[in-house]
């Protein structure tokens, strides 16, 4: 359980490190908070050449919040600072209510919320949170800067748009209408464990119906999945009972494609989301209407 | 072989100024190098916790660390907290508590418990699960440890007066 060697660089400012992931092409990687990569590179299923280390760049490591009411959130902000922040509880209570699930506070303490997104693990909640929340992934290199939405970002297990000379520097996300109910709900095996399906919804109210919602599914499919029957079946309606368990029983029977392992069956798992998408919807309605 | 890298560590209290390959991981540096064995290593992936130790005051998993990575850190590992003839609060709620056996994950959850009754001095039995839930312990079992977690914040409120 020893990595394997590699040539290591420490820049000091994002200037530098753009600079060297040029420099290293493919055999460059960037190590963020490494809670990841590191058990990765432990069991030598990751070799890198070489690694650039961003925990000396302290300029990616910011919570500001934007004038729209959404926050721009630096790439090594730690999820700690993250889940103890008084402003994302203010303006993205979901976001406040996902981060204890994640991993344990030692990793939470060292892991990143930018480091989260790049590895794009189809069973993690900040990928799938951005997904729900729309948004957009600032992508710097030697050759410009870019923007992507986090709809385009994701593109299978483990795989996202950024190129061996990119850098993801900034999750920008656009402020809730007022008014919005959010809702998260998880089964894993134990606090901590990476789930085993999860559903995250988002809902805003016109009086009884709804006016617009999102949900979004993880862990049941390659990437985070952004579902489309609620959109289709809830908006201009009242959610009732029967209602959201409608869009429930279809979501887990045609919006996702949970895989057999140890843990469940995908059978097991298609229920979970089933339940769990009926379980998030109703409490996101509530919360909305409060 | 990539070239060895100067780093300066603060390892309770004491700096050290070593050359270590980047490859090296903070467990391995603060068991071999330093000799420091308090800090247990077991499953080397990030899963148990026995490598928990403090990393500027936050409780970290050393196994997932490049000693690199803590260049200029104060890291503070079990042998930071008391004595055979005088120990630390919360040393002496597990030894009341009977809340250890082979004692091979208790460095683990010393150093997992300082970092969290330093911010939540009085937890429920509820909180107290939740602030081990990042630590394994297969012998003892996690009831006696959670009323050890609970006790050493008592232990620890009286100390203060
Ligand atoms: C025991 C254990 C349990 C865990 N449980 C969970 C869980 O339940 N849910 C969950 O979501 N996660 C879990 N994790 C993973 C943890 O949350 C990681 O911290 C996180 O997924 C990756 O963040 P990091 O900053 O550590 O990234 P790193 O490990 O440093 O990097 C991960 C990958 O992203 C790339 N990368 C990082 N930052 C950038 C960037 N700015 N630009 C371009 N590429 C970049 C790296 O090159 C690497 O390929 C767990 C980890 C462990 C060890
Ligand atoms: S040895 Fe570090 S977490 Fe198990
Ligand atoms: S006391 Fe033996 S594993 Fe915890």
């Amino acid at each position: 359980m020893k990595p394997a060697p590699f040539d290591y660089f420490a820049p000091t400012s994002l200037e530098e490190a753009l600079e060297k992931l040029t420099d290293l092409g493919y055999s460059g990687k960037v190590l963020a908070g490494g809670q990841s990569l590191i058990p990765a590179m432990n069991f030598r299923m990751a070799r890198p050449a070489a690694l650039v280390d961003l925990n000396k760049v302290t300029e990616l490591s910011y919570i500001k919040p934007t004038q729209d009411g959404g926050l721009a959130i630096g790439t090594m902000t730690r999820d700690s600072a993250i889940e103890d922040s008084e402003v994302v509880k203010r303006l993205f209570p979901i976001i406040a209510e996902v981060m204890p699930n994640i991993a344990h506070k030692q990793i939470r303490n060292r892991g990143t919320f930018g480091g989260a997104v790049a590895h794009a693990d189809p069973a993690a909640q900040i990928p799938a949170l951005s997904l729900l929340l729309d948004a957009k992934m600032k992508i710097q290199s030697k050759k410009g800067d870019r923007w992507v939405d986090a709809q385009d970002f994701f593109m299978g297990p483990f795989m996202t748009v950024l190129e061996p000379e990119d850098l993801l520097t900034e999750v920008l996300l656009p402020g809730l209408v007022p008014g919005t109910g959010t809702s998260y709900k998880q089964i894993s095996r134990q606090r901590g464990g990476y789930a085993q399906a999860a559903a995250i919804s988002k809902v805003v109210m016109d009086g009884i119906k709804v006016k617009d919602v999102r949900v979004v599914l993880f862990s049941v499919a390659e990437t985070p999945v952004l579902t489309k029957e609620p959109v289709r079946v809830l908006v201009g309606q009242v959610p009732t009972t029967e209602a959201i368990e409608a869009v429930a029983e279809y979501v887990a029977q045609n919006e996702c494609d949970p895989g057999t392992d140890i843990h469940g069956t995908a059978e097991y798992r298609r229920n979970l989301v089933r339940v769990l998408v009926r379980r998030s919807l109703t409490e996101a309605v509530e919360r909305a209407r409060k | 072989m990539a070239d060895k890298m100067k780093v300066k560590i603060t390892v309770n209290g004491t700096l050290y100024e070593r050359e270590v390959e980047p490859r090296l991981l903070l467990s391995d540096f603060i068991r071999h190098d330093l000799g420091l064995t308090g800090t247990h290593v077991g499953c080397e992936h990030g899963l148990c916790g026995a490598c928990t130790v403090l990393m500027n005051g936050e409780a970290v998993r050393s196994c997932i660390l490049f000693t690199v990575m803590a260049d200029g850190a104060d890291i503070k590992t079990v042998e930071s907290l008391g004595t055979m003839e005088k120990m630390h609060p919360i040393q002496e709620a597990f030894q009341e508590k009977h809340a250890l056996q082979c004692g091979f994950c208790t460095p683990g959850f010393l150093m997992t418990t300082v970092e969290y009754l330093g911010k939540n001095p009085n937890p429920t039995a509820e909180e107290a699960r939740e602030a081990i839930d990042g630590n394994f312990c297969r012998c003892t079992g996690y009831e006696n440890i959670v009323e050890a977690v609970q006790l050493a914040a008592k232990k620890m409120a009286a100390h203060e007066q």
